[in-house]
């Protein structure tokens, strides 16, 4: 502390602090500042004690409190959970035929919906429900087991074709490759494809072949049976692929998906939640004796004819 | 240890004597402004409608809103805070640049909220130097009593500050009754009792210390200042050599002797003028003659009025310094000081840098208003009103009906069971009105008749959206089998919504995917 002196420049005292010849003046510092400065180191003391802090080989020392992230989380999932318990016993009650009047419960019901079927369904049917070779899309208005909010929570409770559930949706298409001849088969393709353009289902040859083989399940219009679970042949939709080889191929097989049963694993209320949001997907279908709710209803209120580009016709001229 | 400084000093109170003058006055009318808009501002009522909350002013951060009189700002249009944020900085760099630290001087809440605590602690405790005798003296119970009055005024105005701040972020009137009945939100007490212990401390203890050792600002502002930059100063050309007493009265003699023998003149040494125009005979006739000879006293008379009014506890007289917030209470107690003994007021005054060397070499003094022409200020102010009108006119061509497509791209499309394509789209729409709208959807002309529109949920291509909502549908539209849309890779078209209540429509264009077949 020999060094003080004071700065002949500025008249204030020096430190006494020399560095390289280059000296500090002093200009205090506020007490309260040092007051401050010790507050905080108190502060941090403390924290370490009560908090998570010590890094030590595989985690932290957990502190006093036994605070920890992980904690909060879990605490916050608990007090989810516990602000929709009501809503889900409400879902496991609710008359399914109803639930669209309910805007509160469909709404949640949609959404929770969502969650599992990424969850669970998306593995096979996709993520955006577009389904796959062999795996439905849920999308289209095409149903081999009905296409109603009842219809699709039955499936996904018991799934299809599964040993595991007794109430399981199931049917059996025999491996015609089996029973017919290959030119048989050849003409049958041929003759399935067609059906879509409108053909006749039991013209010619291959008509015989299709009501002696086919349509015991796919009907005499080849329409197909939703309670067998047998698809229509006659619209643009093909699980199974739709270039003749493709056909040909399910035709010798007789490929019977199966899908696991949900009603278990999830719960009702969530099997329920997952059927209303995949009813919700585009191809849902109305109840019987209730009005149609969305799917192509409605869809010609909308043309407008105006020329300069505008649709609303009527309320434009109003506005301008 | 030698009888050195401590590397630590605790804080010297101030006393500011009480002073009364045109800026003293200044301040009185600031302070009375921008307190009451900020205690009374949560209180003002504005009617939006049913379903919105119908305080002129509100920072709603539970629903992610910010009303402000006529105008409702969502979290997508945060860019009209960001802007507000760049005028008030360019705002400061303008001020500063033409009035040096005015901010720090009038307007800072430190600045005010401090100026309302002294006149409290004035009021109970008597000025100066009664209080610095209530300093010095024992604790008695007279001295208790004062002090405790003092600090439960203080704790009163500082309790209030922290009420009013909250009464921003909720409906005014109901959260001052649960306050009143100790059911108000955990997050409200907590703010308050913050803000409380902040205004008491700052503003009763910490004051002149807030400013020099916690605040950026001084160091920010010493670096936007210039030399043609107005600020207080001390004309030490006209004041210096100070004195007092006898000896200042025979330099004076003298000086007022010698001026009589040359004669009246004007020019040589400048008459002091202060830079404030005073009217035009002020000019032209001289208040008083300039010393004329060498040696007589300055006009200083080192009575100290300036130190003592000084809530930074400085002496301007050394020159600008950090400590110095401009609030120009100075000027005030020296032109008082100049009033009594005859001299032309001005001594401390706003002046810039540049003037000194030309004042003291006898130039005129320039007006104030042509220190503020300066380019780098046009700059500012130019930069200022550019965001400004920027943000006026974004304000105004902000669409009332906000939509947006998001075309559902997995999968981009499906082919439905009679072979026709079907599209699916996540619509979009923001309805800021205080009641629920329905919208009408509905494509182009161009696409009327090729591509039925649905709606998912809706039996007529309506949506309903809620009071001061983002509502969102999944629209659909769908080809016939074998058309051109449903054969082509990508269609072009419009989609549009109307309010089917005020007519308002906007659109949006996006693309149909088909199954393209080779």
């Amino acid at each position: 502390m020999s060094g003080k002196r004071k700065d002949d420049v500025t008249g204030t005292e020096t430190t006494g602090h020399v560095w390289d010849g280059i000296e500090e003046l002093n200009n205090p510092l506020p007490r309260w500042w040092l007051w401050t400065f010790y507050a905080t180191v108190v502060f941090s003391l403390i924290y370490v004690v009560l908090y998570p802090a010590w890094p030590v080989v595989n985690r932290a020392t957990s502190g006093l409190l036994g605070w920890s992230t992980r904690g909060d989380v879990a605490a916050e999932i608990e007090a989810v959970d516990a602000s929709q318990a009501s809503l889900f016993a409400s879902l496991t009650e609710v008359d399914l035929r109803v639930l669209p009047r309910n805007e509160e419960l469909y709404g949640f019901a949609q959404q929770a919906g969502g969650a599992v079927f990424r969850n669970t369904c998306s593995q096979c049917h996709g993520s955006g429900a577009a389904g796959a070779l062999g795996y439905p899309n849920l999308l289209d208005d095409e149903w081999l087991w009905g296409g109603t909010l009842e219809d699709i929570a039955f499936t996904i409770r018991h799934g299809i074709r599964n040993d595991e559930d007794p109430d399981a949706r199931f049917s059996q298409m025999p491996a015609f490759g089996d029973i017919l001849e290959r030119d048989q088969i050849a003409l049958l393709t041929d003759h399935v494809l067609s059906l879509p353009g409108g053909a006749d289902p039991a013209a010619g040859e291959a008509g015989q072949l299709f009501l002696d083989n086919c349509a015991s399940c796919h009907g005499e219009n080849a329409q197909g049976d939703r309670t067998i679970g047998a698809p229509n042949l006659t619209d643009a939709i093909w699980l199974y692929g739709d270039t003749p080889e493709q056909v040909a191929s399910s035709i010798r097989r007789g490929p019977s998906g199966v899908m696991p049963p949900w009603g278990e694993r999830l719960g009702e209320a969530e099997v329920r939640a997952v059927a209303a949001y995949v009813h919700a997907l585009g191809g849902g279908e109305a109840q019987v004796g209730e009005a149609p709710v969305a799917e192509g209803a409605g869809a010609t209120g909308a043309e407008p004819s105006d020329p300069d580009e505008v649709p609303f016709a009527e309320e434009a001229g109003a506005t301008e | 240890m030698t009888a050195t400084k401590s590397l630590y000093a605790a804080r010297v109170p101030i006393f500011p004597r009480r002073v009364s003058g045109r800026f003293r006055n200044l301040k009185w009318v600031i302070m009375a402004v921008t307190l009451g808009i900020y205690y009374l501002t949560p209180w003002i009522r504005w009617d939006r409608g049913p379903n919105l909350p119908d305080q002129a002013v509100l920072v709603d951060l539970a629903n992610r809103r910010f009303y402000f009189f006529w105008i409702e700002i969502w979290p997508h249009e945060f860019y009209f805070v960001a802007g507000l944020l760049v005028m008030a900085g360019l705002g400061l760099f303008l001020f500063t640049a033409a009035l040096g630290r005015v901010w720090c001087g009038y307007a800072c809440p430190q600045t005010v909220w401090t100026d309302l605590f002294l006149k409290v602690e004035r009021w109970v405790q008597g000025d100066r130097n009664a209080r610095l005798r209530l300093h010095q003296a024992p604790w008695t119970a007279r001295k208790i009593r004062l002090k405790l009055t003092t600090w439960s005024l203080w704790l009163m105005i500082a309790v209030a500050t922290g009420g009013a701040w909250v009464f921003y972020f909720a409906d005014a009137p109901t959260l001052a009754r649960d306050l009143a009945t100790l059911q108000a939100p955990g997050v409200a007490w907590a703010t308050i009792a913050l803000l409380t212990a902040t205004t008491f401390v700052f503003g009763g203890f910490m004051r002149e210390q807030v400013c020099i050792y916690m605040c950026p600002w001084p160091r920010i502002q010493g670096a936007m200042m210039d030399e043609g930059t107005l600020t207080v100063a001390y004309r030490d050309w006209r004041g210096e050599p100070r004195g007092k007493g006898l000896r200042r009265r025979e330099r004076a003699e003298a000086a007022e002797a010698a001026t009589r023998a040359a004669g009246p003149r004007i020019g040589g040494r400048s008459p002091v003028i202060p830079m404030q125009v005073r009217g035009a005979t002020a000019v032209a006739q001289p208040a008083a003659p300039a010393p004329a000879v060498p040696g007589a006293a300055g006009d200083c008379i080192d009575c100290n009025a300036c130190v003592n009014v000084c809530p930074m506890g400085i002496d301007i007289r050394d020159g600008q310094q950090m400590a110095c917030i401009t609030c120009a209470l100075c000027i005030d107690a020296c032109d008082e000081v100049m009033d009594r003994i005859g001299r032309p007021r001005g001594l401390i005054d706003y002046v810039a840098l540049s003037d000194a060397p030309r004042e003291a070499a006898g130039g005129a003094p320039i007006a104030a208003w042509r220190h503020a022409m300066r380019p780098r200020n046009f700059v500012y102010a130019g930069l200022w009103s550019a965001v400004g009108i920027a943000l006026v006119v974004l304000l105004f061509i902000r669409p009332e009906i906000e939509m947006t497509v998001a075309p559902v791209r997995n999968p981009t499309f499906v082919t439905l069971s009679d072979g026709s394509i079907r599209n699916a789209y996540d619509v979009r729409l923001r309805n800021k009105h205080g009641e629920a709208r329905d919208f009408a959807l509905a494509t182009g002309e161009a696409m009327a008749g090729r591509l039925a529109l649905s709606v998912e949920g809706s039996t007529d291509a309506a949506v309903t959206v809620p009071a001061d909502t983002q509502g969102r549908v999944r629209v659909y539209l769908t080809a016939p089998p074998g058309s051109a849309p449903a054969t082509a890779d990508r269609t072009e078209v419009r989609l549009w919504a109307q309010d089917r209540e005020s007519g308002e429509r906007a659109f949006v264009d996006t693309t149909f995917n088909g199954r393209e077949t080779p």
